[in-house]
């Protein structure tokens, strides 16, 4: 077995480059393709968290305090053997997608609640007011204004759940942390375990920290903005003494 | 045009309105005072639907409000001025007059953008059109939504605390278009605390208190001659 450390240990990395980045790929097609299916649950529950019936607020409710509140490694091995003892035949990438959607849709219906949560009442009485129903309430004015408040939590869910990818190894899924273990339990390739983890780590974080910054400054901004008092100028003292 | 007929409300326990009997002739300017917490909020509110009344009915135009003909009811009969303005923050100043007409009425834009743009003037703030209302003013505020409630030109419109949350120096340019807006032929239900107001343009005024309508009548009879001992205590308070 080499060092860990070794300088051949880590030209065998170099050699298996290739192996990673498609790894990567593999982490952020799951990540993406989750964050799609946890967007159309989180903003279905969201807006029934915080509509007027009932039995849409608590049927949201338990599904919201189900997934968060068990593993999603759990969730990741019931689906994929629960599935597989039934018959359906389904590939483990689909079972990492659902799993993954499933598991973030309850993180986003709290983000999507939140957001429509914190729009002022008086915006649904001008809405109503002018004659708006439900949908077009929610359609035209009050997500308008919940999406820029939600971007930046979203994007941290996004962050998360490229993270959450490595739970898919456990199925023997394809995303980098599945990647990097083959890799060092390899017949060719195994042993050189330091760097394999430290590349996978690396390439993890150029892609996490990048995103976490955005979510960071475009949230900065937003308060920043919100800081800005409307100006009681010259302006409408002018207009008035006119 | 508008009538309520023993309309209770009660949130919980609390009982806000212990029967309302209330007619308002179309065209009418109808004033409701009374002192906080007496339910004339909630009064105007349950008009236009956005409470929902716990027993009696609201009739607009014979028709009866409720939660599910309150969106089609209030598309063709009203719109409402707040005390917080409750513009549109995502909106430019011309998109939230244009929103309702072009949504709700199928209006064009071309067509709602000028209509927009006259009732922007008539209060005065058309060179205002193309900003965001959170650069504005309290008092610009006020007026950008009475000219948003014009905008949907529809026969009723109420006003709900209008100057309330305004710094002094803003009430008048509110209160000087609601005034001329007073000459046209709209029917105005207006919760003010603006006596100057309703004695200038109110054909009727009600007192409300603890739930009830104590008493009511023209602006003459109120300001010369109140009967109840309630209401003169209010008055001569408000009127210092």
């Amino acid at each position: 077995m080499e060092t860990v450390f070794s300088a051949k240990a880590w030209a065998t990395v170099w050699q298996y480059r290739a192996t990673f980045l498609n790894g990567l790929m593999n982490t952020l097609g799951s990540a993406v393709v989750g964050l799609l299916i946890a967007m159309v649950i989180g903003f279905a529950l969201g807006l029934m968290a915080t509509g007027s019936r009932k039995g849409l607020r608590v049927i949201a409710r338990v599904y919201v305090e189900f997934f968060q509140n068990t593993p999603l490694i759990l969730q990741v091995c019931f689906l994929y053997y629960a599935l597989a003892y039934s018959g359906v035949k389904i590939t483990v990438v689909m079972i990492g997608f659902i799993s993954l959607g499933l598991y973030h849709g309850a993180y986003v219906a709290e983000v999507v609640r939140a957001g429509i949560q914190s729009i002022p009442m008086g915006q649904f009485d001008a809405a109503r007011s002018q004659g708006f129903d439900y949908v077009d309430t929610m359609r035209h004015i009050i997500l308008p204004q919940t999406i820029k408040i939600i971007l930046p939590p979203m994007v941290n869910q996004m962050v998360a759940l490229i993270k959450n990818t490595s739970c898919l190894y456990i199925i023997g899924g394809a995303d980098l942390i599945a990647t990097t273990y083959n890799f060092v339990t390899g017949a060719s390739t195994g042993g050189a375990y330091g760097p394999a983890y430290l590349v996978g780590g690396a390439l993890f974080f150029c892609v996490c920290y990048p995103l976490s910054m955005m979510a960071g400054r475009w949230e900065q901004k937003l308060k920043a903005r919100d800081r800005i008092k409307p100006e009681q100028t010259d302006d409408g003292a002018k207009e008035a003494a006119v | 045009m508008i009538k309520l007929n023993n309309v209770h409300k009660r949130f919980g326990h609390l009982e806000v309105l212990k029967g309302i009997d209330l007619t308002v002739p179309k065209g009418e300017k109808l004033v409701i005072i009374g002192p906080s917490g007496s339910g004339k909020s909630t009064l105007i509110r349950c008009m236009n639907g956005l409470e929902e009344v716990t027993s009696g009915e609201v009739y607009i135009d014979g028709k009866l409000m409720t939660h599910k003909t309150r969106a089609a009811l209030n598309r063709q009969y009203s719109s409402m001025v707040f005390q917080q303005f409750n513009l549109y923050p995502h909106l430019t100043v011309m998109e939230n007059l244009t929103l309702a007409p072009m949504k709700l009425k199928k209006v064009s834009r071309e067509e709602a953008e000028a209509l927009a743009m006259e009732n922007l003037r008539r209060v005065g703030l058309a060179q205002k059109a193309q900003v965001y209302p959170t650069t504005l003013s309290g008092g610009q505020q006020q007026r950008i939504a009475i000219a948003r409630s014009l905008t949907m030109k529809n026969p009723v419109i109420y006003f709900d605390e209008p100057t309330s949350a305004l710094d002094p120096e803003m009430v008048q340019e509110v209160l000087d278009i609601m005034i001329e807006l007073g000459h046209d032929d709209v029917t105005m239900v207006v919760v003010t605390h603006e006596m100057g107001f309703a004695r200038e343009v109110a054909d009727h005024v009600v007192f409300c208190d603890g739930g009830y309508i104590l008493e009511q009548g023209t602006p003459e009879h109120f300001f010369t001659n109140p009967e109840h001992e309630r209401t003169r205590a209010f008055l001569s308070k408000i009127l210092r």
